[in-house]
């Protein structure tokens, strides 16, 4: 069965010629970032970095929204669950996200009444078929997310729905690309900016960091196809020294991106300081509820108890997070961190760099060792 | 967490507010309920993107070649692709 826009993105030889097309345009090394976890799991499904030439290197960049969830939240989010009077809603792949001693998955086994939701409407179904008991949506997401999460609590309030609260953790990206490119030890020379998150926000917001850092940034699809264009463009505006924004991701982004969604966004949340897993506080980078909608807020709903200690000793996911080390520099990787027992979130999520890695990075003999023992 | 998959929308509801107008979109055949909210202008026969269960944008149909100009305007090659 053909699928039209995704399988001719994904042609080998169209991603055969624009890696010549970059071969042809290289002339110094270039360490480009990209910031979506999508892109990174592409990149490293497809062997996208293994077609560069010697010398252009791909950092994988904090794009994850799962990684990035402060360890707090995730025990909020288990403090909620483990309640008999809540049932938790979440996104399926916040299950296996360790907290400091358990994680949702965990939780559900022993009879927390978790459920997966594929949107956030489904959590308010729930809502309305359970008018006993309290609702909690665990609202982890991007921009990209924001405007269903945003849309969720609206038609929450819209609709009286009293039993109904949400666990938000929503991170926006360009003030996480100003931190990594403001940190003296960066060493990113352009970016691949998230061709969904600009679905929603357009590319505005990321022209004054292209200008006031020199990075080119290329807004950029998620294909094999797309991703290579993306490179070939962001390599030609570092071959030419420039540093603007550009746009290959044409057929879903437009710059002033999604005003429906924006105006959504606006109403139901305002910007706020925002705690990263691995990054730690970054101003303006996160979104809480506008004071209209706080009474959804479900940690001034329930006492959700102290705040937990940080990352569990071993896990580097900080620094992979900012692109200062790769999966296969942690001790750790594929030893005592597994996606079967994580011990940071970067090997739980697909999108995560670490979990990437070990599906399709590590050395033959451990892969089939182990699909022998399956 | 951000993926989306395009769908074609093959059926759009009547509602008369803009936030609850919802379709149902094809996923290479596959069909499912899809909010429409952010989308007003979106009609049967359109390719969105869908992401949680909302259409995020309308996939515009000659921008989607862009990928294949970019390198024949590059002079990369030689004869056109697809």
């Amino acid at each position: 069965m053909s699928l039209k826009y995704i399988d001719e993105y994904r042609d080998a030889e169209l991603a055969r010629r624009y890696a010549d097309r970059i071969a042809s345009l290289v002339t110094r090394p270039w360490k480009i970032m990209e910031a979506c976890g999508g892109q990174t799991h592409s990149i490293v499904r497809c062997g996208i970095d293994q077609m560069l030439p010697a010398g252009v290197e791909l950092i994988h960049g904090p794009g994850c929204p799962v990684c990035v969830t402060p360890m707090s939240t995730i025990d909020a989010a288990i403090r909620l669950a483990s309640r008999p009077d809540v049932i938790l809603c979440s996104f399926g792949d916040m299950l296996r996200v360790p907290g400091s001693s358990s994680d949702l998955m965990t939780v559900k086994a022993e009879c927390g009444d978790v459920r997966i939701c594929y949107s956030p409407l489904d959590a308010l179904k729930v809502a309305a078929a359970n008018p006993s008991r309290q609702v909690v949506f665990f609202a982890v997401g991007f921009e990209t997310t924001a405007p269903a999460n945003a849309m969720a609590a609206f038609l929450a309030k819209q609709r009286g729905l009293a039993n109904f609260s949400m666990l938000v953790s929503q991170v926006r990206v360009p003030p996480a690309l100003e931190a990594i490119l403001s940190s003296e030890t960066h060493r990113i020379d352009g970016f691949l900016a998230p061709g969904h998150v600009c679905t929603i926000m357009g590319f505005s917001e990321y022209e004054p960091l292209a200008e006031r850092y020199r990075v080119p940034i290329v807004v950029t699809g998620f294909e094999p196809g797309d991703i290579l264009q993306g490179l070939a463009m962001c390599i030609e505006e570092l071959e030419a020294g420039r540093s603007r924004v550009l746009n290959q991701y044409t057929r879903a982004v437009q710059r002033q991106g999604n005003l429906a969604a924006q105006a959504m966004m606006g109403q139901v949340f305002e910007i706020a300081p925002k705690v990263w897993r691995g990054l730690g506080t970054i101003a303006h980078s996160g979104l809480r509820f506008a004071a209209p909608y706080r009474e959804l807020d479900a940690e001034q709903r329930f006492d959700l108890g102290a705040e937990s200690p940080e990352e569990k000793s071993g896990c580097i996911s900080g620094l992979i997070l900012q692109g200062l080390k790769k999966p296969v520099d942690c001790p750790e990787f594929g030893r005592g961190c597994r996606p079967e027992r994580p011990l940071g979130a970067t090997m739980v999520s697909s999108e995560g760099a670490c979990a990437a890695y070990y599906r399709y990075r590590r050395p033959l003999s451990a892969a089939a060792t182990e699909a022998r023992h399956e | 967490m951000c993926l989306s998959v395009p769908a074609r929308l093959v059926e759009v509801s009547n509602s008369q507010d803009a936030l609850t107008r919802v379709g149902k979109a094809s996923f290479g055949g596959a069909l499912k309920e899809v909010c429409l909210a952010y989308v007003p202008e979106a009609k049967v026969g359109d390719y969105v993107l869908v992401h949680v269960g909302f259409a995020i944008s309308i996939i515009d149909e000659e921008e989607a070649r862009f990928v294949f100009s970019f390198l024949e305007q590059a002079g990369e090659a030689e004869e056109p692709l697809q």
